[in-house]
């Protein structure tokens, strides 16, 4: 019997996710003994067109982390899940568009206005805009279209499996590996490599009554060791986070940002953590309240750090939005 | 899918007038599991609850929806109706379309789009409600009434008479409260006294009445049909149980203390009771006055004591109590003089207010009933009644009415007319309110036959000059400057609510609206009950009121208490929040904002958990626990997202 066949693609991401599945350390030497990796542009040079050439459904597990920004990623996502039997959304950028997806807080011409013309360290006189089409004398260059919106893997093509986390955590990417190889799934679209309950639940600090009279960043004080770090008023999204990464960064005294996406049941991560913070800030005078909702520079951004594109939010709306 | 039956209202032409009903009865029939929908003159009326019932059997419903008024009005009467054709109630739903839909659009077409979506987002609902049955509570049938005014007395009384035991707890060592302090009441003047005194010894020596005066609740903690009260019993140094109220350490006291009771207008011992037909007659010995307790010597109440009742190593009793309900009628203050700058703050000695003018008057007062002014205990041929002070004055003091001063500043000045013959009263006035029994009657014989003179206008300023108080005011009526030389002023201060009122309802989480009174459930259909079940209220410290109202009131209270105790156990509403155990990481936000201490957390499964007779579905848990384990029976997130998606249009 030949060896299952894995891909790994990486669409808008940083990276992490590639050194995340290195993570596993030595077990990728067993990996490697029980697959066969087709397919992993950070790791070795197999081109586009050799995938395109497989037979559908060849790959029996494709790993793919990233979101969809540029029409590359989308071609890419749809090639991808035509070649494979199992496609997983790896990492918080394909399962909810993460970091990359705060860009949904700015439009398309925003964000080349800014980057090609703004930046006081640009050099570009000429005001010379990146374009998909580029005539030069050898010929005509194409390069793939930013997408206005950000868009999650799921957003695209349909998704078997969601593995949170960014990046997820070796031992988690490892047990889904092994649930793979065994075929020991679960239903379809399920979330896999993560727990059922919030990050709470594995973090060692402890907890007793939250009552918020203001907010600090977590730099501005030395928090109380042992004692949860919301009570002492810094941002902790592990109220409303996934559990998976075992409490990792409460732990050492940071606080949880959410990379593990909502709990089983909630569909929208930032919504649910502004209106549990909502109920526990402790003051009921609307002005002092507000005040200390200013503590908070851009809410958007820090509740829905991970999961703007894949929230009823998706992103932000403008008269002009239409680009 | 289930089987739901949609039924719209006309309710006459309050919505049919402004909602095309035939309209959303045709569109409710195409929605999602609407197997029928109609409409009807009056839905709440006999025929058309046998129109829900018939339906229900003949169409097999297990979902009803009713398009007519607020749920608040008639979802228990819809429920019951389901109830007895085998429905369970839990399964019927009001779409509200008058109040929140024909009573406030006037474009019929938009108001019949608007009402469908209304429909609309109910039937979401009822497609995901569940079948519920209501949660047996126990009841502990046995009342604490706090506050031992003529409000607590009477609820006391009330609930004792049916058989059920009381404990009345009151912070004064006697009870009585304010209307002790009174001498004759409106409209009839009769004697305070005479009609109080009565009922403080009947409260007194009631077997199913527990007096605990010289008390405070500290704490309470529990559920309807089941608190647990702390009561702190403060220490009165002498030992009652021996005391048998003879009066003589009170005569050998040397200590003089200003008498709270008369208004600062006479003094009594450090040992002391308030009034001499205090109820019990017991005295207590002020800690802050007594001689003994500043400087270590004296004792002499001690000596003369032949019982050897005096305990001056007593200590303060927390006293513990299981009761089923509780009536809170804490009672009112009046605004300080000293709060009103220009009426001279108090400083000017011949301005007082209307409750040290009742010592004045009373036969049992400092003067013995003869009206003598503070300064000189000079009998006053001119006194100036001032109304509304600091009422009806939202820029500076209280914006409401207090409601009871036109009444009784109209008793004060005929009774001082009686006392003093050759006087004359003036009372300023805004608007006379005489609305009550026998009340329009009083202030007229009042104004014609017994010679007060009634100036309308308010007083700008009051001060002293020589020995006369010298009152500034406006006649708006002649539209000319008064000023009187006055020898008294007396000034119906604003009824306020207490301080330690905000500090009761603390810690019964109960409410109190924007001027500190306590809420009721409903101003009109709930009156005597807080929102919190088990709680209700009683008397002025609910809002200004008289005292007939407040007897009412009380009896009222009490009527709702002995209602409570005559069912064999309680039924809460399973419409609250319940936890999914698989999903709660025990982050304990919800225990923070429960405001009822409903939740509660399992230190052993490290989950938190729901009291189910303590929640009242309030939703504040749901929405704080942001891992969406708790969630709130037949009002889920995924049915509040679909709700939301129907209300929108359904896009």
């Amino acid at each position: 019997m030949s060896k299952p066949k894995v891909a790994f693609y990486w669409a808008a991401s940083c990276g992490g996710c590639e050194i995340a599945v290195l993570d596993i350390g030595e077990r990728i030497l067993p990996l490697s003994e029980a697959v066969e990796i087709v397919f992993w542009p950070c790791a070795i040079d197999v081109k586009y067109d050799e995938v395109r050439a497989m037979r559908d459904g060849e790959i029996d597990l494709c790993l793919f982390n990233g979101a969809i920004r540029n029409s590359e990623n989308e071609e890419m996502a749809k090639l991808l899940r035509r070649k494979s039997k199992i496609l997983v959304a790896y990492g918080s950028c394909a399962h909810e568009g993460c970091i990359p997806g705060l860009a949904n807080l700015k439009t398309r011409r925003e964000i080349l206005h800014r980057n090609y013309i703004e930046i006081p360290s640009l050099d570009n006189p000429d005001g010379t805009m990146p374009r998909t089409r580029t005539v030069v004398p050898e010929g005509e260059l194409e390069l793939p279209e930013l997408y206005d919106t950000v868009l999650t893997l799921d957003q695209v093509v349909e998704v078997d499996y969601y593995v949170p986390g960014c990046p997820p955590v070796a031992d988690q990417t490892w047990a889904v590996l092994e649930a793979v190889l065994e075929g020991n799934l679960p239903e379809k679209g399920s979330v896999v490599g993560a727990g059922t309950k919030i990050v709470c639940d594995d973090c060692p600090l402890e907890k007793k009554e939250t009552r918020i009279s203001g907010f600090v960043r977590p730099h501005e004080i030395v928090p109380e060791p042992g004692r949860c770090l919301l009570e002492q008023g810094i941002y902790c999204a592990g109220i409303g986070t996934r559990t998976g990464c075992g409490a990792l960064c409460p732990s050492v005294g940071m606080p949880c940002r959410g990379c593990y996406g909502p709990p089983p049941g909630v569909l929208d991560q930032g919504a649910k953590i502004v209106s549990a913070l909502g109920s526990v800030i402790d003051s009921q005078d609307p002005e002092e309240v507000e005040r200390i909702m200013a503590q908070i520079p851009c809410p958007v951004g820090l509740f829905y750090r991970f999961s703007l594109p894949h929230s009823i939010l998706r992103r932000k709306t403008t008269d002009d939005y239409k680009d | 899918m289930k089987r739901i039956g949609v039924f719209v209202c006309h309710c006459g032409i309050n919505i049919a007038d402004t909602v095309d009903v035939k309209r959303v009865a045709e569109e409710a029939s195409r929605m999602p599991g609407v197997v029928f929908a109609r409409d009807y003159i009056y839905m709440c009326s006999d025929p058309g609850q046998a129109l829900v019932r018939e339906t229900i059997s003949q169409e097999k419903l297990d979902g009803v929806i009713i398009a007519a008024c607020s749920p608040s009005l008639h979802e228990s009467t819809f429920r019951a109706a389901a109830q007895e054709v085998g429905l369970n109630p839990w399964q019927v739903e009001i779409a509200n379309i008058r109040e929140q839909c024909s009573w406030v659009h006037t474009d019929r077409k938009k108001a019949t789009d608007k009402a469908i979506r209304i429909v609309s987002t109910m039937v979401e609902k009822t497609l995901l409600n569940e079948s519920l049955s209501p949660i047996p509570v126990r009841i502990t049938k046995r009342a604490l009434v706090i506050g031992g005014g003529i409000a607590g007395i009477q609820a006391a009384l009330d609930i004792a008479d049916s058989g059920h035991e009381v404990i009345l707890v009151e912070k004064d060592s006697s009870i009585g409260g304010h209307m002790a302090q009174l001498s004759e009441t409106f409209p009839t003047l009769d004697c305070s006294q005479c009609i109080l005194t009565p009922k403080m010894v009947a409260a007194g020596k009631h077997r199913n009445i527990r007096l605990m005066t010289y008390s405070e609740v500290e704490e309470v903690s529990g559920y309807v049909g089941n608190f647990n009260v702390r009561i702190r019993r403060k220490a009165p140094f002498v030992d009652w149980s021996v005391c048998t109220g003879c009066g003589l350490c009170m005569e050998k006291c040397p200590a003089k203390v200003p008498s709270e009771f008369d208004r600062g207008l006479s003094t009594h011992g450090a040992i002391y009771v308030p009034f001499p037909q205090a109820v019990p007659n017991k005295p207590v010995i002020d800690r802050d006055s007594c001689i003994y307790f500043r400087t270590g010597k004296c004792r002499l109440c001690e000596k003369v004591c032949e019982i050897g009742a005096i305990r001056f190593e007593q200590e303060d009793e927390i006293i513990e109590e299981e009761v089923g309900a509780i009536v809170a009628a804490p009672g009112y203050d009046t605004l300080p003089v000293t709060e009103l700058k220009e009426y001279g703050s108090g400083e000017v000695p011949d301005v007082i207010d209307g409750l040290a003018f009742e010592r004045l008057l009373s036969a049992s007062g400092p003067t013995g009933g003869e009206v003598r002014r503070p300064s000189d205990g000079k009998v006053p041929k001119e006194v100036v009644f001032v109304q509304c002070a600091g009422s009806r004055d939202p820029e500076r003091y209280k914006p409401y009415c207090s409601k009871i001063c036109c009444m009784y500043t109209t008793k004060h000045a005929l009774l001082y007319k009686h006392r003093v013959h050759d006087g004359q009263p003036y009372i300023f006035y805004i608007d006379i309110r005489t609305g009550g029994k026998g009340y329009e009657e009083f202030y007229h014989r009042a104004e014609q036959e017994e010679g007060i003179i009634y100036l309308r206008g308010k007083v700008a300023k009051i001060f002293q000059d020589g020995d006369k108080t010298v009152v500034w005011g406006t006649d708006t009526l002649s539209g000319r400057n008064v000023e009187i030389e006055a020898d008294l002023v007396v000034l119906a201060t604003a009824v306020v609510s207490r301080d330690s009122t905000g500090e009761l309802v603390k810690k019964l989480r109960i409410q109190t609206g924007p001027n500190g009174f306590l809420s009721e459930a409903h101003p009109k259909l709930r009156p005597v009950e807080s929102i919190n079940s088990g709680f209700f209220i009683a008397g002025a410290a609910q809002g200004p009121k008289d005292i007939p109202e407040t007897v009412a009131q009380a009896s009222g209270a009490a009527c709702k208490v002995i209602s409570l105790f005559s069912r064999d156990h309680l039924e809460q509403d399973p419409a609250i929040a319940w936890v999914d155990e698989e999903l709660c990481g025990g982050c304990r936000i919800c225990v923070s904002v429960c405001p009822y201490d409903a939740r509660e957390f399992d230190e052993e499964r490290g989950i938190a958990t729901v009291n189910e007779a303590l929640c009242e579905g309030c939703g504040s848990c749901v929405a704080a626990c942001a891992c969406g384990a708790t969630q709130q029976r037949n009002l889920s997130d995924s049915q509040i997202r679909r709700m939301v998606t129907a209300s929108l249009g359904g896009e």
